[in-house]
């Protein structure tokens, strides 16, 4: 398993974000991405995500162009962004297994439940989530993680908004699934120890066009 | 010897070549205009019995209703090109052809009222053809509108351009239901149209405008997408040293 | 792929029930426009006859436009439509199934109160039969078509009048055909067949391509 980015060339707008970055993640391993505010990591990660379309360059999955080959990748991908895609009239089951289901992954109801008790929503599962703090919806969205069997996970900034004990549930979750063999991209500050595994960082500010854009097509 | 066409897809190099080329245009379009017109006003014998000397407002009439019609097609054909390749400039012409497409339309539409109002004795008539003009305003009007709303050029550029193909995928549509409200009878004003029973000299008069007419709308639109070449590539390298 | 057509149906429609109050907006928009014909231009029988048809299928287009501002907004709001982009499943069958429980918490209803228009027009029975047929032929293309506007003025200011902009000119075969039935079907001599005929094949039309349509449309406005 392995996701290849080579010579990744994006822009906003008309503004140019970072080009030549390339990566390269194989199983057990965490990259961290970082870089200042404007250097274009929610943008990497959405190009990541195939939601959106570099200028240049190419992303493998598999060896695989991950545009070719959508669905395949898709299957294979976890994406948690900034909002939560939860709905405030549903209750935390109800969202937990909208969004599973749709994900294309079986699941039966006790372990959704279950996992919903792991994250610290015991008792929760049946209210409706607008009547849930900003963080316990927060972990509606994460419980996914814990139901989700998806080998890549891109998380953007997953740690916002959690109290101490969610952020340590977490770090657990996270370097578990790097340790059984998967593969994350996390934007954040927050550092995820892990007893197994490979650890890469790598900083936009690196790859920031400097003075005027070169012409493109 | 090849060209390499994609070269001038970069809008760095078409920027210089639009230049060049638009002093020519110019030339033609003022030539062809002039000589169509000059024919149609001074060259046509007044052999239409029943047509009086105001028929001859047909040169600007039907020079500008072909070219409201042919640029919506341009619009689509840039539109297509750019989602199929991903080229901006493709996109940066057909939002240059649209403002010239809608001046079209609406000279079109100003020279029928003014034909209707002398020839049927009203401005406005609910005729097919002048309700499709009207139709093909409307469509230009929702293409701006919708490129104007959008502050990210890209989406703007995808969006009208889905826009506009799903505009020509429902033009044949809207223009069966204009022509023939009610499905068991269909009539309209305009007679049928044909080039076999214009008279040569009118029908001369006639294509030169209309060639004309072209000219002009290349001339405005190279014209158009120099500023917006300026306009997105303002913080590249090519531009700050122009 | 169908388990997911179903699920995100079942999902918008168990939305739509919890807020009850969204479905009959709509519903009572669409009767106020009607009535508010008759006090504007007189209440001559064989006038209100007579643009009735008109009458009531643009309070129909309107009604319809109104609604389409929700279509994708609050999905598009919370990150769902972002999520709905990611599953492996062909985008254009989940927009098929919310367009399918647009039409059902939108369109249906208007089919339904048809009725009334028939009573506030002095319409005959037939007419009014006519008309809910006609409705039913006519309110899915609105949404089918309704929604590519609404996809490309995804999240956009002023979004509302933009899709009106851009729809309702798309939107005229279905006015002309709609209300040219119900005028044809108070003929004596009326044939409404080739009506039928014409607006079943812009419904095809409509259902093959448009799914597609605002499954592009969708994925430009969410880069």
């Amino acid at each position: 398993m392995s996701l290849t980015v080579s010579n990744l060339q994006c822009t906003r707008g008309d503004r140019q974000l970072f080009s030549g970055l390339n990566l390269q993640l194989s199983a057990k391993q965490l990259l961290f991405l970082e870089g200042r505010n404007g250097s274009g990591k929610t943008t990497l990660i959405r190009t990541l995500c195939a939601l959106f379309v570099a200028d240049k360059g190419d992303i493998l999955w598999q060896g695989q162009s991950i545009e070719e080959h959508l669905e395949t990748y898709h299957n294979s991908l976890f994406y948690l962004g900034h909002l939560n895609a939860i709905k405030g009239d549903l209750t935390a089951l109800e969202n937990l297994r909208f969004n599973h289901t749709m994900s294309g992954q079986d699941c039966s109801d006790d372990e959704l439940l279950d996992a919903l008790e792991r994250i610290g929503l015991f008792g929760y599962e049946d209210y409706p989530t607008r009547q849930l703090s900003q963080g316990q919806k927060r972990r509606v969205a994460l419980a996914r993680l814990i139901v989700n069997k998806s080998p890549l996970w891109i998380l953007d900034e997953p740690f916002v908004a959690l109290d101490i004990a969610a952020v340590e549930l977490l770090q657990q979750i996270i370097s578990q699934h790097i340790e059984t063999g998967g593969m994350a991209i996390i934007t954040t500050h927050q550092a995820v120890p892990l007893t197994e595994g490979k650890v890469q960082h790598l900083n936009l500010d690196d790859y920031a066009a400097t003075s005027g854009m070169e012409s493109y097509v | 010897m090849s060209v390499s066409w994609f070269k001038y897809a970069a809008p760095m190099n078409f920027y210089p070549l639009a230049g060049k080329l638009i002093p020519l245009f110019w030339i033609l379009a003022i030539a062809l205009i002039g000589f169509g017109l000059y024919w149609g006003f001074f060259q046509t014998p007044d052999v239409l019995s029943d047509q009086k000397q105001y028929y001859r407002i047909i040169f600007v009439h039907v020079a500008a209703s072909w070219m409201g019609m042919w640029l919506y097609a341009m619009m689509v054909f840039w539109g297509l090109v750019g989602l199929v390749f991903n080229t901006r400039l493709s996109f940066m012409m057909a939002q240059a052809t649209s403002v010239t497409g809608a001046l079209m339309a609406f000279i079109a539409l100003a020279s029928g009222a003014v034909w209707g109002k002398v020839s049927w004795g009203t401005w406005w008539d609910w005729d097919p053809r002048l309700t499709m003009s009207l139709i093909l305003m409307f469509l230009y009007i929702g293409y701006i509108a919708l490129h104007s709303a959008i502050d990210n050029s890209r989406r703007a550029d995808k969006a009208s351009a889905v826009l506009s193909l799903v505009g020509l995928a429902i033009v044949p549509v809207i223009y069966y239901s204009v022509n023939c409200p009610n499905p068991n009878e269909c009539g309209s004003l305009h007679q049928e149209s044909s080039f076999k029973g214009v008279e040569s000299n009118i029908l001369l008069a006639m294509l030169v405008t209309a060639l004309g007419f072209w000219m002009y709308s290349f001339a405005t639109i190279l014209m158009r997408v120099r500023n917006i070449i300026l306009e997105r590539d303002m913080n590249t390298k090519w531009v700050s040293k122009l | 792929m169908f388990n997911t057509f179903w699920m995100i149906l079942k999902r918008d429609l168990k939305l739509a029930l919890r807020r009850r109050s969204e479905i009959f907006t709509v519903l009572f928009f669409f009767i106020i426009v009607v009535s508010l014909f008759p006090l504007g231009v007189g209440f001559n029988e064989a006038m209100l006859q007579q643009i009735a048809p008109g009458v009531a299928w643009i309070a129909a287009l309107l009604a319809s436009m109104l609604a389409l501002e929700r279509l994708f907004a609050n999905d598009y709001v919370d990150g769902t439509l972002e999520q709905m982009l990611l599953t492996p499943q062909p985008l254009s069958m989940l927009v098929l199934a919310k367009m399918t429980a647009h039409w059902l918490l939108t369109g249906l209803p208007l089919v339904l109160v048809a009725p009334v228009v028939g009573i506030l027009y002095h319409l005959e029975a037939e007419t009014i039969v006519t008309m809910m047929f006609m409705l039913l032929l006519g309110t899915p293309i609105l949404s089918m078509i309704g929604a590519i506007g609404a996809a490309l003025t995804l999240g956009l200011r002023g979004g509302g009048v933009l899709i009106s902009l851009l729809i309702l000119p798309l939107y005229i075969p279905v006015l002309v055909y709609g209300s040219g039935a119900i005028t044809e079907s108070t003929l004596q001599s009326g044939n409404i067949e080739p009506h039928i005929l014409l607006l079943s094949a812009f419904l095809l039309l409509s259902l093959i391509f448009s799914p597609w349509a605002t499954a592009s449309a969708l994925k430009i406005s969410l880069e």
